[in-house]
Order: structure tokens, then sequence, then C-alpha cells
């Protein structure tokens, strides 16, 4: 029977759980590099047992860390992230130009054909390409062409936080950005242009319509149909049947369109996952229940999912990177909380059970289905 | 021989002990001691001085011998008791927060 691998990158160190199919009863390992920052662990799809983690500290900096042996072993790799040629300087919160410095990793994905091949994205906004395992790493600097003088920090500062790469076209790429928007390269990250045509950001932006400066909190899409995005906006729930050419709103009957992750069904295109939060400034579950959105009809039209999860006085934050499916027959989701629960759905969002309960607070979740 | 303290999470990543010996090959600056321990130990090169500027990172300082070198200039020569091997060099994760 396959199993389940799920890799959790939390506020003091990393850990990783596993289950066979069923997904019952599950082992703990962990914490890894305790005491550090895990933004993100990402397996590669070829070689699972290929793991990438960004470990990070505010005294230490950053380390990248690789397994080969699906996470029981580790090695620093390379950590050295210079911007291509002169950084420049982005928009500070002053109104002057400040210049670009790199702070830390926040998301890793590794290449859908070479387990070799790694891209992070980084705080100050930038995307890193390594072709050698992570030990030395590129910048893409082409993005920051894109208006990145008009770029600023938000509250979570200034990170390139969502990767997507379309599994039919290797040149075409997908990037999302806190406080300054989405962004797509078509010719393998050299080149990239805003896909922000129908965001509107009425409360954040002096011109609610501009082409950078809109607050995209997590972007998703389905393999299967990699044209059609689903985007979790600051406020608003986005989508884009023209690789994001234009977005439309489908936040429909959502009780607040405020939230952080947004996940695609592993084989329902059209089956989509958020978890709304109150506001900008409360950054837990309205009422105090902590409710899964799902919406089997693309949007608009959204179902609560309560089964298992806490019904009163729940208020955690499920951060962007804390959500994610497995692609076994019966699609599993899982989503880690500030409060560090894991909890896990192995029928799709009907039920959910704690999968490991007293984590330090929960950066990200992925997960991996194995052989 | 230069004995260098390291902090907790740094002599882990580095998959050594607390106290490591470094040899310092001319004058022991503070600038010498970081060059030959993170040719010694590749992975701690960026935790305590930036890649590139090599100015030390925010919350690292260096003690020795009860005085605090971290804003001494690179090329400062260690006190006699650490080139001596007396006392050793610590670098600290600062108290920072509550």
């Amino acid at each position: 029977m396959s199993g389940v691998r799920v890799l959790v990158g939390t506020h003091k160190g990393a850990f990783i759980l596993t289950s066979d199919g069923k997904r019952e009863r599950w082992d703990v390992s962990g914490p890894h590099f305790p005491g550090w920052e895990i933004y993100h662990m990402k397996g590669s799809p070829t070689n699972p047992d290929r793991l990438y983690a960004s470990q990070t500290s505010g005294w230490f900096g950053q380390v990248i860390q690789r397994s080969d042996d699906g996470g029981k072993t580790w090695e620093p790799a390379g950590n050295a992230f210079a911007y291509d040629g002169v950084p420049g300087t982005h928009q500070w919160y002053d109104g002057t130009q400040h210049p670009w410095e790199f702070k830390r990793v926040w998301y890793l994905e590794p290449s859908p054909t070479d387990p070799d091949t790694v891209y992070a994205g980084v705080e100050d906004a930038a995307l890193f390409r390594s072709s050698d395992g992570g030990q030395t790493w590129q910048e893409l600097s082409g993005l920051r062409n894109v208006k990145g003088n008009l770029w600023a920090p938000g509250a979570g500062g200034m990170c390139l936080h969502s990767i997507l790469l379309d599994p039919n076209d290797p040149n075409r790429i997908y990037t999302a950005i806190s406080a300054a928007g989405a962004f797509r390269s078509d010719d393998g990250g050299q080149n990239w242009r805003a896909i922000t045509n129908g965001l509107h950001s009425e409360y954040e932006l002096p011109d609610p319509s501009a082409e950078v400066g809109h607050c995209v909190h997590n972007i998703a899409m389905h393999p299967s149909r990699p044209g059609v995005l689903f985007m979790q906006k600051h406020w608003d729930v986005m989508r884009s049947d023209d690789a994001g050419e234009s977005w439309h709103e489908i936040s429909g009957n959502l009780p607040t369109d405020f939230g952080f992750p947004i996940a695609v069904h592993a084989h329902e295109p059209e089956t989509i996952y958020v978890v709304p939060i109150k506001s900008d400034s409360e950054h837990y579950p309205p009422e105090g229940k902590l409710r899964v959105y799902r919406s089997r009809t693309g949007g608009n039209e959204w179902e609560a999912l309560t089964n298992g999860l806490p019904q009163s006085d729940c208020y955690v934050n499920i951060l962007r990177s804390a959500m994610a499916v497995d692609t076994l027959d019966s699609c599993g989701v899982y989503f880690g909380t500030t409060g560090g629960q894991v909890y896990a759905s192995p029928d799709a969002g009907d039920h959910w059970a704690p999968i490991v309960r007293d984590l330090p607070a929960v950066l990200s979740v992925e997960v991996q289905v194995l052989p | 021989m230069i004995r260098v303290v390291l902090p907790t999470h740094l002599w882990r990543l580095a998959n050594t002990n607390r106290e490591v010996e470094i040899q310092v090959e001319g004058p022991a600056t503070i600038a010498a001691v970081l060059d030959a321990l993170e040719e010694q130990y590749p992975m701690l090169r960026g935790t305590i001085r930036d890649h590139v500027t090599k100015e030390r990172r925010d919350f690292i300082r260096f003690f020795a011998c009860r005085e605090d070198l971290s804003l001494e200039p690179p090329e400062t020569l260690l006190p006699e008791d650490v080139v001596t091997g007396e006392e050793p060099l610590r670098v600290v994760g600062a108290m920072a927060g509550g």
C-alpha cells in the first residue's frame, strides 16, 4: 500500500509525519533543525527521497538543507543568495527607495523533471534557481524589472512565496509576491510581466487596479489544467482561465474572503479549498470556528467543512504555505495552524482529525505520496 | 591553536563540538580567525558574517577575555590569551527579545 509523508515546517524546527495509505496512524519524526525557523520543505517529484528545506534564523541567517533519504539525514547545501548585478532599490515604508537585501528563503519548488534543479522564492522578493542540487544559486533577475522599484514590503515582509511550474511547458513559470502581485515568465524565467488584470485592491492601493502592488497571498493550479489559476488575495478569492491574462472574483458565499492558502483537489480541477480568516487585522477564523471551505464548482459556491474541526473558541491562523493535498485515490487534504496542529482529511475534506497537535506554530505543510 | 566557542545552533550545524580549534597563518585577527573557521566548516559561511561584505550579522557578538570585540574592526588582533589558547574566542548569539 502507498505511504504518505507530510513535511511540516514550524517556527522552531521541522517535523516529518508518515502514515500508510489509510492515513489513520501517524509517526512523528523531529524536531529536525530544532530552534530554527523552517519556512518550507519540499520533495522532488522525480525522486521523493530528495528533499529540500529552508532553515532560517534571525541570528544566523539562511541555511539550505538537502536530504537524499527522505529526511532521515540532512546535509547543508549552498546558502549564498547574491542578487544579480547591482541589486537596486525598492519602495520603503517612508516612500524612499531602499536597497534590496536578502533575508530568507520562503519557498522551494523542485523541478518536475530534474531532482538537482530547484527554485527558491526569497525575501527581499526575488527568484533564484539552482541546477546543482542547491549548492549554488543564480537569480532570475528579470522578474525585478517588472517595476521592482515600486514594490514595497507588506507586514509579512517583501517575500516571493509562491512558485508554480507549468508541467506542460518548462518555459512557463508563475510567481506571486506579497504586496507586489503575480507574475509570469514564458521563457524559463528570463523575462517577466505582471499578470494582475482584474485584481482590485480598493483598501490597499491608491489605484485599486494598479499593475503592481496587489497583496497576493497564494496561487494554485491543477497540473492537468495549468492555464487555470486560483488565487487567495489579501481580500478576494480570484480565478483566471487564461494563464493569468485576466482574473475574476469567485469569493461567492464565503463568510469572509480574506485568507492565506488556497489548494486544488488532486483529481478534480474544479474543486478548491480555502480557509477564511476574519480580516487583515484579526488573523483567526470568524466566530472562533475553524472551517475549511470547499467549492466543487471552481468557485462562487462554497460549503463549510467542519467535521472534526474545532467549532468554538478557535483563534489560530493558517499561513499561506500551510495547506496541501495528496494524490491518493481518495484525495487527502492537510493544513497546519499557528497553534501547532496539523489537521488531515483522508476524504477530500468531509472528515478531519488532527494528526499532530502540539507543535510550534506551523509555517508550511507539504505532502508526498510514496510508492 | 586558537579555541573558538560556537553557539549551539552553529556547532550543531557544523556537526562538531561546542569548542573547536582553529589554526591561523599570520596575524591572529578577528577576520583571520573567521576566515579559518569558515574554511574548516564551510557550512558556517553566511551564518556569522555576510557572504559578500563579510560584515558581522546583527545578532552575532564576539567576546574574549571578558571584553566585547564585536564592534572592533575585523583587522583587530585578538588578545594574547586567545592567541596562545589560554582563553577562547566566543561567538555568541546576542540576547534579543524578552
